[in-house]
């Protein structure tokens, strides 16, 4: 099994989320994460799915979802060709013999404090998947309250882009 | 001009002359929009939304046209639901309009209100919910075209009542050109010509999209030149005539012993149109391991799906044949067709099941010498779908219409209904008393249009597929496929206003048949056949060739 990411510009209209959320239930692909957004361009919707599966899956995914009428463009990102980001909140549990230890902690993960209370930080946090689920774990000794994960954003490096077809 | 009144006005703008469909609460306008252009579009009232989506859908089969329905919203469009799904599995070319209720109750749970969209959308090509009334003809048109080109399929639009009321000026528009088709590049090509000329024992495996396709003429062209023997999936069993020696006959599970044995000789397959259903494939793990694949479908997404092929071309089976067919020269196999010749000799050597009752295979013969080639022959699923497959010589390449994919019992009427709608052609219907059971009530419909129907019912008391796998696979446990009915089929034909007849023997059955085809109407030809025949040969499901079941 490996991991893929596939980036796509839909039509920005209601409806299309559950069209292609529906496809991949139905012909039964499992996505890790789903990311739609609006763009530059009032048409369109961008998505980044990342799905974990075998070159099968990931081929097959592709050309089902080229033949959605909402999809205009659609492929596989390589990571070494792409920047990708993922953004989490994390409430940890923290007292006053924990928290300086934490905030450490987030500091050397560059990640920053953004709601401070007597009992628990809230630390937001920007980065590959990896790096946010190494901070997770750590995380965990102190006691996660709640985590909210964004899933993951790619974009390609240099001039390179997902183009209308 | 209304929304329902720009709703006819674009389905007559795009060619459409027939339209199957029931009216409702939400539907009104639109029926209001049709009854004053009586004169220039055909509606067909049937009994039952399911038979207005399966005439639709027998329509566009047996027309290579776009097949239309219009229904009401809630019940009417759930009603459709099932045509639908039939179409999509066949890649059959359907509109399906559905009325809604007013925009501003949509999502309140109003009286008939259904979310036919989110319903709909694992089962539709496209669909669309329109709730602007400017964009209605645009989207229909849309629709056509989306229909009809690439993968053929069907295409819902839901229409909020609100929608069909509000008035807007409305213009006609040239009808949009269908996505050209993909371009098939010289290597690919050559390619294919260096993997047929390397075959010594070539096979053309021919589905639905040789139908669909009108490729027909290409594929006896192909199979002359490389002297290949041509096997069909049952979608694409009428692809070519079968009076051409090189056509076999099925393959798959039921399929004929010397197409499927043939097949399994081969060292290349050229599979055209096909997206290798496990109905035929079988085991698809030991699918064919010494032969090569050359695999020609207009959806990228078929190629290497169940099977994968040695060479996947993405093109219009048409265009991508009569070019391969251009760069060919002809060449003899005699080795292969020595092969050939044995093999078939061997089948004629299999005892065909005799009796003095009415064999299935008798009752497919007798009809089939009435018909005509052009005659449509509809189906509905089962047993009786089976026989006529394995044994009907079909001529004509839109003459068969049965339901592939979704196999539904009851499709077989309202398909047999819209393809004689299609054709103007006596039609005949072969059916199961399980399958005629399901949707006999458009029999009232082939009455009041008084088309000319002949429906041939295979009555043997059972549901005789599920029977025969508990026979084979369930130690006889004859769970629920026991009718026991009392239907008395005669009377229940006369009951609608059609003629009944009853055959117990072969000499009867020609009397009615006779008779049937010299009616106006529709007429109900109740055949008795022995609830224990079974149809073979039979690999049975995950098997391979190996497994064959022949008596």
């Amino acid at each position: 099994m490996k991991k893929f990411i596939i980036g796509m510009l839909v039509s920005n209209q209601s409806g299309v989320l559950t069209r292609i959320s529906g496809m991949f239930g139905r012909r039964g692909f499992n996505i890790d994460s789903l990311v739609v957004g609006v763009t530059e361009h009032p048409e369109f919707s961008r998505m980044t799915i990342t799905m974990t599966g075998e070159d099968y899956d990931r081929d097959q995914i592709i050309k089902q979802l080229e033949k959605l009428h909402d999809v205009y463009e659609v492929r596989e990102m390589l990571a070494d060709e792409i920047v990708s980001r993922e953004l989490v909140l994390i409430k940890v549990a923290a007292d006053r013999k924990t928290r300086q230890e934490i905030m450490t902690a987030a500091n050397v993960f560059r990640s920053k404090i953004v709601d401070f209370s007597t009992d628990s930080l809230l630390i937001e946090m920007t980065g590959e998947s990896s790096k946010l689920e190494a901070f997770i774990e750590l995380m965990k000794d102190y006691g996660i309250i709640e985590l909210c994960r964004t899933g993951v954003v790619s974009l390609d490096r240099g001039a390179t882009c997902l183009k209308n077809k | 001009m209304t929304g329902a009144d720009i709703i006819i006005e674009t389905l007559i703008e795009q060619g459409t002359e027939v339209v199957f469909g029931y009216p409702g609460g939400q539907a009104i306008n639109i029926y209001d929009a049709i009854y004053k252009r009586a004169d220039r579009i055909k509606h067909v009232l049937t009994a039952h939304e399911q038979g207005a989506a399966h005439a639709a859908d027998g329509y566009a089969r047996a027309s290579g046209k776009v097949g239309v329905v219009i229904a009401t919203s809630g019940p009417g469009a759930t009603n459709l639901v099932t045509g639908i799904a039939n179409a999509y599995l066949d890649s059959i070319p359907v509109v399906a309009i559905t009325g809604n209720v007013p925009c501003s109750l949509i999502g309140r749970d109003s009286f008939q209100e259904v979310d036919i969209v989110g319903i709909t959308m694992p089962i539709v090509k496209h669909n669309y919910c329109v709730k602007d009334v400017t964009k209605l003809a645009d989207t229909i048109r849309e629709a056509f075209k989306i229909a009809k080109e690439g993968r053929p399929g069907p295409v819902l639009i839901d229409v909020p009542k609100d929608v069909q009321i509000a008035d807007i000026p409305f213009e006609n528009k040239p009808i949009l050109p269908e996505k050209p088709d993909p371009i098939v590049s010289e290597t690919d090509l050559n390619a294919a010509i260096e993997m047929i000329n390397a075959s010594k024992r070539p096979y053309i495996y021919c589905g639905g999209g040789v139908v669909s396709k009108d490729a027909g003429k290409e594929v006896e062209e192909l199979a002359e030149l490389i002297d290949a023997p041509v096997g069909f999936s049952m979608m694409g069993l009428a692809a070519i005539p079968h009076s051409n020696p090189r056509a076999l006959g099925m393959i798959g599970m039921h399929g004929k012993y010397s197409a499927i044995k043939i097949k399994s000789k081969s060292d290349l397959i050229i599979a055209l149109g096909v997206r290798f259903s496990d109905r035929a494939t079988g085991n698809k793990n030991a699918y064919m391991p010494n032969a090569k694949i050359l695999h020609i479908d207009i959806d990228p997404a078929e190629l290497d799906k169940n099977i994968n092929s040695t060479l996947g071309i993405v093109g219009n089976v048409k265009s991508v044949i009569a070019a391969i067919n251009k760069r060919l020269e002809k060449t003899e196999r005699p080795y292969w067709q020595n092969e050939i010749e044995n093999i078939k000799a061997l089948e004629r050597t299999i005892p065909e099941h005799k009796s003095d009752m009415l064999t299935p295979y008798k009752v497919v013969d007798t009809v089939a010498a009435a018909a005509k080639p052009t005659t449509p022959i509809a189906t509905d699923v089962g047993q009786h779908q089976m026989w006529v497959a394995q044994r009907y010589p079909f001529e004509g390449a839109r003459t068969l219409i049965s339901s592939g994919g979704l196999g539904t019992m009851g499709f077989g009427l309202g398909a047999a209904i819209g393809a004689c709608m299609a054709t103007n052609e006596r039609t005949v219907l072969f059916t199961g008393d399980g399958s005629f059971g399901m949707n006999l009530n458009e029999l009232a419909t082939a009455v009041s249009q008084k088309l000319p129907i002949v429906i041939v019912l295979m009555n043997n008391g059972v549901l005789g597929m599920v029977r025969q796998w508990q026979t084979m696979f369930f130690n006889k446990h004859y769970s629920q496929t026991t009718l026991e009915r009392k239907t008395d089929f005669v009377k229940l034909a006369e009951a609608f206003g059609a003629k009944g007849m009853r055959a117990n023997t072969p000499s009867e059955l020609e009397e009615c048949v006779k008779k049937a085809f010299a009616s106006d109407g529709p007429v109900v030809i109740d055949c008795y056949i022995d609830k224990d025949e079974r149809v073979l040969p039979m690999i049975p499901p995950g098997g391979t060739m190996d497994d064959l079941v022949v008596e």
